[in-house]
């Protein structure tokens, strides 16, 4: 078993490394053009915010719609950080990710408290008070945004970043405190009944959550150099939260699968202008009339999947969707 | 104190407005348990459907209202058939997201058939002013006319609700759907009911905005809706004399909140109140605390 772990993640190190080095291989020879390549750092960020919410949303149960509010402050302090302060890019984006990680503990302490759909009320209002707040001031540009934050996010940074956000939601996921959030979406009573401190443990998965949205909020604004109260509308929360619930609540692998399959089909209907959105709207509601439980369902895609290996996702086949 | 009047009067037409968009999400919530994201886009084509039969066919502005109510609350209906139905039973959060997708999807069918333009709302009713106590009260026809419409579109929902029978299944489903079931109640026409009535609520809603501000947008039905489900939270959600009171609370804090302060912070300033709300009594005005049971 021990053998078969360390050559399935063999197999996966080689794999991302081929990626990786095929990638940066094809921008040294510019064989990708700049429209591929933004919609590459999308895929990215975009998985970013998938994996982050699915944790919040799909592992602990609490339905948050505040997604984009998260980003905005990474966006915002990072390039506060960089383009006022003058500090280098990695202190910046830790910066970022840290004061959306303690503005998660702060605004998910009292709402957390609430359950289901008020919960999802009183985070779609944080969001916009975060953007009506970004409006008033001035510091940060008021409604016309921040412009001219330097470009400091390279293929890379984006790529360690992201691994390593799957890498160590994934590894929370399944530590015990992964299991005890998991416990309280399956039934909070129960779980408190069983000993599990059911606040500290949502407003754990809520603060890592946010803190990861700021992380990818401070990788977006360093590619894209203009940030904007208006890019953080709650649309962008919908969009994290339609990858999460496309690729299947719960599953990690689902919410990478959805994130970058909607990047591709964003680009993809690019051309056809006004029309793209309503295409993407119908396919959303298409994908969810025939697949409510979404892509994935709580099944985790893995080489076992892929390999056809006996033993399956073990836990996951338990779980059903969040109510 | 004019200022305070002025506000006030401006709150009270917007909050009429506020109140008949969250009766209808209010209703749908009591009777599914669905934040219908789309209510806001069923207003902007019931202010559509209004703006063209004033603009277009030269109809009164009564007889253009009531078209728009129809064409509404057969688009709600169709909404709920085509795209709630079949996710009845599949979990909540699959139907939001298909609420946010419908809303999607008519948002931006409204961007590319109607363009991206404001177009102007006819005056199809004449505009006047009336003051009160030397000027210190101003209030315009559309002023009165949101107020009234608003007034009677409440007596007759009341109406509804309480003396038919429609209304009296309505109120039963939402208690206990199964129980309603069992008692030979069709669920699904009440709710199909519950839409239309909703949807022509939203339209009325919807030609009265586009009055107020003498404008039309594809896109004008997304805040107001926000807003709107706001006011029915606080009023306390599936509870029809909170919405009311709700809609209006809100109109009126925002008007406010603009005349003495700052029209950017008119939203912050709600959704404040929202979440103040929701910590201190999450079931709002009106709205009893029931315990979760095991």
């Amino acid at each position: 078993m021990k053998a078969m772990r360390l050559r399935n993640n063999l197999i996966i190190a080689v794999c991302l490394a081929v990626l990786y080095f095929g990638i940066a291989y094809a921008m040294k020879q510019r064989m990708l053009s700049s429209f591929h390549q933004v919609n590459l750092y999308l895929m990215g960020i975009n998985i970013i915010m998938a994996v982050s919410l699915n944790l919040i949303v799909g592992f602990t149960g609490q339905l948050a719609l505040g997604h984009a509010g998260f980003m905005a402050i990474g966006a915002y302090v990072s390039a506060v950080m960089t383009l006022k302060l003058g500090q280098p890019f990695l202190l910046a984006v830790l910066v970022g990710s840290l004061a959306t990680g303690v503005v998660g503990v702060l605004i998910g302490l009292p709402p957390l408290r609430l359950r289901g759909d008020y919960l999802a009320i009183a985070t779609l209002g944080f969001g916009e008070i975060i953007r009506g707040l970004l409006i008033n001031i001035n510091y940060v540009g008021g409604a016309a945004g921040m412009n001219g934050i330097p470009k400091l996010t390279t293929w890379t940074w984006l790529f360690i970043f992201t691994v390593a956000t799957v890498l160590l939601i994934k590894n929370f996921i399944n530590s015990s405190h992964g299991r005890a959030c998991i416990a309280i979406r399956e039934n909070e009573i129960a779980a408190d009944a069983m000993g599990i401190n059911t606040t500290f443990y949502k407003v754990l998965a809520f603060s890592i959550g946010a803190f990861f949205a700021g992380l990818a909020g401070a990788l977006y604004a360093h590619y894209f150099f203009l940030i904007q109260p208006q890019t953080f509308t709650i649309l962008k929360s919908f969009d994290a939260l339609v990858m999460v619930v496309f690729g299947g609540l719960g599953s990690l692998t689902g919410s990478i699968i959805a994130a970058v399959a909607i990047t591709v089909v964003n680009a993809a209907l690019q051309s056809l202008g006004a029309l793209r959105m309503v295409i993407y709207a119908l396919l959303l509601v298409v994908v969810m009339v025939f697949r409510p439980q979404g892509l994935m369902g709580t099944k985790e895609f893995t080489l076992r999947t892929l390999l056809r290996q006996k033993g399956g996702s073990g836990l996951h086949d338990y779980r059903k969707q969040v109510d | 104190m004019d200022l305070f009047f002025a506000q006030l009067i401006n709150g009270i037409s917007l909050g009429s407005i506020y109140a008949l968009i969250a009766l209808g999400y209010t209703m749908v919530y009591g009777i599914i348990q669905l934040i219908n994201f789309a209510h806001g886009e069923i207003l902007m084509v019931g202010a559509f459907v209004g703006f063209f039969a004033i603009a277009k066919y030269d109809m009164n502005f009564f007889a253009a209202m009531l078209l728009a109510m129809l064409a509404s609350a057969l688009l709600g209906v169709i909404i709920e058939r085509v795209a709630y139905k079949p996710l009845r039973n599949s979990g909540r959060l699959a139907a939001l997201i298909t609420a946010i997708g419908v809303s999607l999807f008519l948002q931006n069918g409204g961007l590319f058939v109607f363009g991206t333009n404001f177009q102007s709302f006819p005056q199809a009713f004449p505009k006047k002013t009336f003051q009160f106590l030397d000027g210190m009260i101003t209030i315009t026809s559309y002023q009165i006319l949101i107020l009234v419409v608003t007034i009677l579109m409440m007596l007759f929902l009341n109406y509804i609700v309480s003396y038919t029978k429609t209304g009296k299944a309505m109120r039963a489903v939402s208690y206990d759907k199964d129980a309603a079931l069992m008692m030979g109640i069709n669920v699904d026409t009440i709710i199909s009911a519950t839409f239309a009535i909703g949807s022509a609520f939203a339209a009325v809603a919807g030609v009265l905005l586009g009055l107020y501000y003498q404008t039309v947008h594809p896109l004008m039905g997304f805040m107001p809706g926000l807003k709107a489900f706001v006011a029915a939270v606080l009023g306390g959600i599936g509870i029809i004399p909170g919405a009311m009171a709700g809609g209006f609370l809100l109109g009126i804090v925002e008007a406010l909140v603009s005349g003495y302060w700052s029209t950017n912070y008119r939203d912050v300033v709600v959704f404040l109140i929202l979440i103040v709300f929701l910590i201190v009594k999450p079931s709002g005005l009106f709205g009893k605390d029931t315990g979760e049971k095991v």
